[in-house]
């Protein structure tokens, strides 16, 4: 499945300030088709910002960022790289999905309803054809009874399980989920990480900020340990775990093992 | 004593309502659902310019916050029936109105835009508190699936918001009903118009302003419910899973219909 020919994602040289704080002092990461990396670190390290700069939530300050050999947010122009328009911008998000830590479901609208806003109010699908996909994308998740069911009604696992419909309803050519197992009780976060797995064993190509080394060990191709701004360490899991190289590395590890 | 009340003219004002008290009512329902419509659209434009990346609709929407809420209505009210037509040297406030079936006189034409322009200040700041109200992630998650910011505000904040500014809006409706008395003052007879010009013959200022009273009472008291209604209709999720309101009053009525056709339950 894997494809040599350009990386989904690859971004270099990224770098973030917010105001004088340095959030990312150059972070570079390749992902290819079908690939999962778990992005791993302590909080304030960066993860969730670099994450946010893939789809542009965030801006960056150096460096740049590709989806697909698109380049994300920005036109070059005369060798300088200008802010895109809101509009291409959004089309840009569409090819990118995202999982939050909070699920940040439509509470004013049902889980079906929730998944087929946007297939059917940005990519203009007929209601019906996305209707259909939606059922079966909660069947994959394992909610489809609960298609007529507003998120308030839903436990935190279901909600974030919606969640994942949700954004794989746009047919996303990269995933990314932000600690999304993190604002669950412990006994949804299972259900939600199976999903998860699921989904990287089909060959969806992810990148996941998480806390769970029993996924990131099990699910991912690649583990990349970030620091102060920068990824410090990357190595396939097995590798990683058993024989981190950073002193850093195995600080954090024997921390939260 | 102090008075002897006629209770008898209360009674005749409030029981037996004339042709032209009826006229005076509709107006006011009128007048005031026209400026509350103006009103809102005008709040919705602004606060929605207020979060304009051009800083000079930022400005004219605070300029318009600052003016309009900031100075009393009845000098807005006259301003616009006296002045308007001065100031910008055409008729902007014609003598009548045609609107198809009926005519609106061009007092009352002035009282609406004058009503509905000072709402429109308030509504602003509701509207926007109403928007910042709704979680920032909402509009993240809806941009992370490609909406635009502008779909994304009608399709996902808006509504969520508007579930937040329906009690304040009813309020201001409530308010409306009552502040529309004032025009009046430019010569359209309202429901407090119809009791002052009654009062001037008769002099009977408690009967007269009792009976009136009692209907103002009456028009917020309709409000109140029909806003109790809309606000339970803004509010799906609060009423169990996928049930509409229409299937929620049928729900609420199945007791009586199944003893109405003899069915037993």
């Amino acid at each position: 499945m894997k494809d040599s020919s350009h990386p989904v994602l690859r971004a270099t040289g990224v770098q973030k300030r917010f105001g004088r704080l340095n959030v990312l002092k150059g972070v570079s990461l390749e992902l290819r088709r079908g690939e999962t990396l778990c992005l791993i670190g302590p909080s304030g390290s960066g993860k969730t910002t670099f994450l946010r700069c893939v789809n542009h939530l965030e801006k960056i300050d150096d460096g740049r960022i590709e989806v697909n050999a698109h380049l994300i947010g920005y036109r070059e122009r005369r060798g300088k790289l200008v802010e895109d328009s809101e509009r291409s911008i959004a089309r840009q998000r569409t090819q990118i999905g995202m999982v939050f830590q909070r699920f940040n479901l439509f509470p004013h609208k049902t889980a079906l309803e929730n998944v087929i806003e946007a297939p059917v109010h940005v990519l203009g699908m007929p209601k019906q054809r996305a209707v259909a996909e939606a059922e079966e994308l909660l069947e994959r998740v394992g909610l489809r009874d609960k298609r007529d069911v507003y998120p308030a009604k839903l436990s935190g696992g279901q909600q974030q399980r919606v969640a994942i419909a949700r954004a794989l309803a746009m047919k996303p050519a990269l995933m990314l989920f932000d600690e999304a197992t993190s604002a669950l009780d412990p006994e949804m976060i299972g259900e939600v990480l199976t999903v998860m797995s699921e989904l990287a064993h089909d060959g969806m190509t992810m990148l996941v900020v998480t806390h769970e080394m029993g996924f990131a060990r099990e699910a991912a191709d690649r583990v990349a340990m970030m620091d102060d701004g920068q990824i410090i360490e990357e190595a396939r899991p097995v590798r990683f775990f058993a024989a981190p190289r950073e002193e850093r590395t195995r600080r954090f590890l024997s921390k939260i093992l | 004593m102090i008075a002897t009340v006629a209770l008898h003219v209360v009674w005749q004002r409030i029981a037996h309502p004339d042709h032209a008290f009826a006229l005076a009512l509709w107006r006011t329902v009128y007048i005031s659902v026209a400026a509350q419509v103006i009103g809102v659209c005008l709040g919705l434009i602004a606060a929605l310019m207020r979060r304009s990346r051009l800083r000079i609709l930022r400005l004219i929407s605070g300029a318009y916050v600052l003016v309009f809420r900031g100075t009393p209505v009845i000098v807005q009210i006259f301003f616009v029936y006296f002045g308007a037509n001065l100031l910008f040297g055409f008729t902007l406030i014609p003598n009548t109105v045609p609107l198809g079936l009926f005519a609106l006189s061009g007092a009352a034409f002035a009282g609406i835009v004058a009503l509905g322009i000072n709402e429109g200040a308030y509504m602003r700041e509701i509207i926007r508190a109403g928007i910042d109200a709704i979680d920032k992630g909402q509009m993240e998650a809806a941009k992370s699936l490609g909406m635009t910011s502008r779909l994304a505000m009608r399709r996902i904040v808006l509504p969520q918001a508007a579930r937040v500014i329906v009690p304040p809006l009813g309020n201001e409706f409530n308010n409306m009903l009552k502040t529309s008395s004032l025009i009046f003052f430019i010569g359209v007879t309202e429901l407090f118009g119809d009791a002052e010009i009654r009062n001037s013959t008769a002099f009977q200022p408690v009967e007269y302003f009792t009976a009136v009273a009692f209907w103002y009472l009456v028009l917020t008291t309709v409000w109140s419910v029909i806003q109790a209604q809309i606000e339970r209709a803004l509010a799906p999720e609060e009423q169990g899973d996928g049930v509409s309101f229409r299937e929620r009053v049928f729900q609420a009525w199945a007791p009586v219909a199944a003893w109405r056709t003899g069915g037993s339950r």
